[in-house]
């Protein structure tokens, strides 16, 4: 089979559905949702085509700011804490043996692919007041009564990084899982501790792994929407929540996308240094 | 040997913390009365007939999986050409297509759902029940675009090479000899869209929230309701299907391939 450049429209063919699909449902809905953000708002839910930046002006209200650094701080804080739990933790998943691999990877996509809903419900539940963990704390004696944990900012941050930790895991093990073990094995030859090894050899040389996959975890927790409505107070909601409410219940769709657009340039600019950190480390 | 202690017992707790939230809810699932208490008091599984039993429960069930197993085809039959295309020929634009279509799972989900709302709004087909099994598709369609490109990068060019040689045209040689190949990428590609579709919220809420009840729909409007161990049940069986989709494409695929890392022979 020779590689060579399609020619004629039959060797095109194929790519023209797939094509068609990504253009027609992706990219205009995508330009739409920019377009609708300078368009002005019609009090009774709808809008009219213009080309005002009203929606864009109210970023600078203090509500706003507020909510922006709100969700920035917290999506921080589920990244770093994710990626310390999940990098020594996946640093040991790589070395079991394949078949204690696989029942790991299945336990952490199954749990990766709960709906925030299912998530937001089993977490309000264990953090409740009558099926809450402190009943088991008052059953071994530490509390006096059972008491409801949730909602409040720590049961929030508990949800995010339940939510975030096992795609961090898989994010990290291609990187972990290809690590050449030689490396780790000389520092130990030379007389390294294994916790030395670790915070010297391996760390460093994953260096730029570990930051790409941070800022993954951030734009991933940036993403969420319900868990700051089941898990956490009004103060807590976030800016993808903020959408949502703008878009639904307020019927305001250009502030909405406004706003959506704001989360796509901090989004893809993230996502575009992650994919540069990633690439640093290929070519070193 | 205080190292492998310490190291298990890590293990063991980080184990315990991701599955004490579905134990608690799988505890509160079984018990006899309509409340919420864990440990559970008596034992029924009241709740997870009424599941299938009350017309509510069992038509978002039913929608779920309608529009899963749609959406999910239409993904594969999105990404299955667009991959393919990307493997037999030497086409660098092409990949302009590719990265489009990674790119709807990478931005949070809210934008990819406002967008459709946007659209479907504007050729006046907001809250038609098919509209959701299209964004799905759309959305999901990274899903086996990723399985697939594994899946024609692992197959033996000269497997295709030997097959063109004695004369077989390219559809024969995607008939016979890459179908079989890719097959098990096709089947993991699906799932992972299935299962993803099956959870998801915001898209289905934002595009047919108000007239079609997916499960997850369903599950936080009746949140508003006050909690009940019907919501324990489903999610429970939620939970079950998920890890079972998954228990079987590790059983009939590759997973820790399909999750990037090298398989031993390689």
């Amino acid at each position: 089979m020779i590689r060579r450049a399609p020619r004629g429209l039959a060797e095109h063919a194929p790519i023209l559905f797939p094509a068609l699909m990504l253009v027609v449902f992706f990219v205009i809905p995508f330009s739409l949702m920019i377009a609708v953000s300078v368009f002005r708002r019609v009090p009774g839910g709808f809008y009219e085509p213009d080309l005002v930046f009203a929606n864009y002006e109210r970023f600078l209200t203090a509500f706003f700011g507020g909510v922006m650094s709100f969700s920035l701080g917290l999506a921080a804080l589920v990244a770093a804490l994710s990626v310390g739990i999940a990098f020594p933790f996946t640093y040991r998943l790589v070395k079991l043996p394949r078949r204690a691999q696989i029942r790991w990877l299945v336990f952490l996509l199954s749990i990766l692919s709960l709906s925030e809903v299912i998530i937001g419900f089993a977490w309000s539940t264990l953090l409740s007041r009558t099926a809450g963990i402190t009943n088991l704390f008052v059953a071994l004696g530490l509390m006096a009564e059972p008491q409801s944990l949730s909602p409040s900012f720590g049961a929030l941050l508990a949800g995010l990084v339940y939510q975030a930790f096992p795609y961090t895991v898989l994010v990290l093990y291609p990187a972990l899982a290809r690590l050449d073990p030689y490396l780790e094995e000389a520092a130990r030859t030379l007389g390294s501790s294994p916790l030395r090894a670790f915070f010297t050899v391996v760390v460093p040389a994953l260096r730029n792994t570990i930051v790409a996959t941070t800022i993954m975890v951030f734009v991933f927790a940036l993403g969420s929407y319900l868990l700051p409505q089941l898990l956490g107070r009004p103060q807590h909601w976030t800016l993808s929540v903020l959408i949502t409410d703008q878009a639904i219940y307020q019927s305001n769709m250009p502030f909405a996308a406004a706003m959506a657009v704001f989360l796509v340039l901090v989004s893809l600019a993230l996502v575009g240094l992650a994919l540069l950190a990633g690439r640093r480390e290929e070519t070193a | 040997m205080l190292m492998r202690t310490l190291n298990s017992l890590a293990a063991g707790l980080i184990a315990l913390v991701l599955a004490a939230p579905i134990l608690v809810v799988a505890g509160v699932s079984v018990n006899e009365k309509k409340s919420l208490t864990f440990p559970p008091q008596g034992f029924s599984l009241a709740w997870y007939a009424e599941v299938f039993t009350d017309p509510g429960w069992r038509g978002a069930l039913i929608t779920s999986l309608v529009v899963a197993t749609l959406s999910a085809a239409l993904a594969v039959l999105i990404a299955f050409p667009l991959a393919w295309f990307l493997w037999r020929w030497r086409a660098p634009w092409a990949r302009a297509f590719e990265v489009l279509g990674m790119t709807p799972f990478i931005l949070p989900p809210v934008i990819t759902a406002l967008g459709f709302l946007s659209f479907w709004a504007a050729v006046g087909e907001y809250g038609s029940p098919w509209t959701v099994v299209v964004s799905h598709a759309v959305f999901f369609v990274t899903l086996p675009l990723v399985t697939l490109s594994l899946g024609f990068g692992a197959v033996d060019r000269s497997y295709v090479e030997a097959a063109a040689t004695m004369g077989a045209d390219d559809r024969t040689v995607l008939r016979t000899v890459v179908m079989p190949l890719v097959r098990p990428y096709v089947i993991s590609g699906f799932a992972f869209a299935f299962v993803l579709s099956l959870n998801e919220y915001i898209v289905a809420y934002m595009v047919v929230g108000f007239t079609l009840e997916t499960l997850p729909i369903k599950i936080f409007n009746a949140l508003r309701y006050g909690y009940t161990p019907t919501m324990a049940a489903v999610t429970v069986l939620f939970v079950t299907l998920t890890a079972v989709v998954f228990g079987l494409i590790a059983w009939f695929g590759d997973l820790p391939r399909l999750l990037g890392a090298w398989a031993k022979n390689d």
